[in-house]
């Protein structure tokens, strides 16, 4: 132990120890990434099925996932795309890429969003008889944060089947209440449109009339966010997000 | 020492978080619910037993110019195994707990004893004293978060013990609780709470504030 502090131990120590905490951990990393993707894709088809409403517990999401169809839509035709693999295509990812997303102007970016992605993943959940429900990826500025959610649809593709976010930084407790299955309950039925084929869904402050079908109530204590739920379905069900393609879908022309 | 003594002593005597004051960070950020911070107590209390028996193993060759590196690097190899093995089993905790699994690296408490202790003392005395530590962190941690969760959301482990009155029930949930800052007030409460019971573990005060003006001059 006498020359333990001499250059040449100090080098050999060194290099032992890197090369056995890096076979350690590169021997860690391989091993476990194939159970820790298979838990992340899981986690996002919770996230999908929990916004449509249709989450079960006890039946294996990949079960429940089955009845679902992913496609791509071309947000300014407002038409399916095979552009891009679905599989592989990473909606998130590619948002801030200018070569997949355009920018908005300040007039049309009300969900303060700065770029909307060129082409949509949506899922499709059809029933025996044909589709039953469109679930769409919405994203908006909160009160501190973007929130990440799913908004569904029913077959009329005006009738909310369920909103959800899967992501999100508000304030525990006030603006964190979007998480409240009760306040999420109140969007289930509301409709999106008017007659006259406007977005009229919006978050009001206070408490809705109950015979309301347009409208829902606001969070108390979280003004904010509210108004960043509000803007951020008024943006994504209108002619900048799916408002064209829901037309074209209602019309058989998607 | 004794075994006993290495497990126990740091849960009252000498408690990593009440008395040294170390790895206040983490009991901030995930106390606010139970099944969390229970996640994080097994993964710190693991890595601290793991780094001070490897520490002590290798403690014989370890040139004292770089010791500090090696336990650095031993450390956050152990942390990352960790880290990998949370997003691998326990995908929705490892969400929950983020960055903070992480920075177990830089939590001065596994730090603190492989320096302090696991240096100086052989393997299975100094692997004990990391899960002495590591239960003083859980026991701080685990009283905290209990606190938090029961009077910040109503519920333990996730189970409604108080019903909310936003769903219905009596209780008007204290949203204070569910942020970081109420941590600060429950470690200084706890902290006095203590040390009104062990009187030995009160620090001399520094200094003494005399008097503003002499009584003469008044």
């Amino acid at each position: 132990m006498s020359n333990k502090e001499s250059t040449l131990s100090t080098v050999t120590v060194a290099l032992v120890l890197c090369i056995v905490c890096s076979v350690v951990v590169s021997t860690a990393a391989v091993v476990l990434k194939p159970a820790q993707v298979a838990n992340k894709e899981k986690d996002f088809k919770r996230n999908i099925l929990a916004a449509a409403g249709m989450l079960e517990e006890g039946v294996s999401i990949e079960k429940q996932f089955e009845r679902v169809e992913t496609r791509l839509v071309d947000l300014s035709t407002g038409k399916f795309t095979d552009q891009y693999d679905p599989d592989s295509y990473d909606q998130r990812k590619v948002s801030k890429d200018p070569k997949f997303s355009s920018a908005l102007s300040k007039e049309q970016d009300i969900a303060k969003i700065g770029r909307r992605v060129d082409v949509a993943e949506i899922y499709l959940i059809n029933n025996g008889s044909g589709l039953d429900k469109v679930i769409l990826p919405v994203k908006g500025y909160g009160l501190w944060s973007t929130l990440y959610g799913f908004l569904a649809l029913e077959s009329d593709l005006n009738t909310v089947a369920g909103l959800g976010f899967y992501e999100h930084g508000e304030t525990p407790g006030l603006g964190g209440e979007v998480d409240n299955p009760k306040w999420k309950g109140l969007w289930i039925g509301k409709e999106i449109y008017s007659a006259g084929g406007d977005v009229e869904i919006s978050v009001i402050k206070g408490t809705a009339p109950a015979d309301s079908k347009h409208q829902i109530d606001g969070l108390s204590g979280a003004t904010l966010t509210s108004k960043g739920v509000h803007n951020l379905v008024q943006f994504w069900m209108g002619q900048e997000g799916y408002g064209s393609f829901l037309n074209n879908l209602k019309q058989g022309e998607a | 020492m004794k075994a006993k003594e290495l497990l126990f002593k740091p849960i009252f005597d000498n408690n990593p978080i009440a008395l040294q004051i170390l790895g206040i960070c983490s009991a901030l950020a995930v106390t606010s619910s139970m099944k969390v911070t229970l996640v994080m107590c097994i993964a710190l209390t693991s890595v601290t037993a793991f780094s001070n028996l490897f520490v002590s193993l290798v403690r014989n060759f370890v040139p004292s110019s770089i010791r500090i590196i090696v336990q650095m690097t031993i450390i956050a190899s152990l942390v990352i195994v960790v880290d990998q093995i949370l997003k691998a089993v326990a995908y929705d905790i490892s969400k929950q707990l983020a960055v903070f699994v992480g920075l177990i690296i830089t939590n001065c408490i596994v730090m603190g004893r492989a320096e302090a202790f696991a240096m100086k003392n052989p393997p299975l005395p100094s692997f004990l004293d990391g899960i002495g530590n590591g239960l003083g962190y859980s026991a701080m941690l685990i009283a905290l978060a209990f606190i938090r969760e029961l009077l910040g959301s109503g519920k333990l482990m996730g189970v409604e013990i108080l019903p909310l009155a936003t769903e219905g029930g009596w209780y008007v949930s204290n949203g204070l609780m569910l942020l970081p800052p109420s941590a600060f007030f429950l470690i200084g409460l706890i902290i006095w709470g203590i040390r009104a019971w062990k009187k030995d573990q009160v620090e001399e005060p520094e200094f003494k504030i005399t008097a503003n003006t002499k009584p003469k001059e008044a």
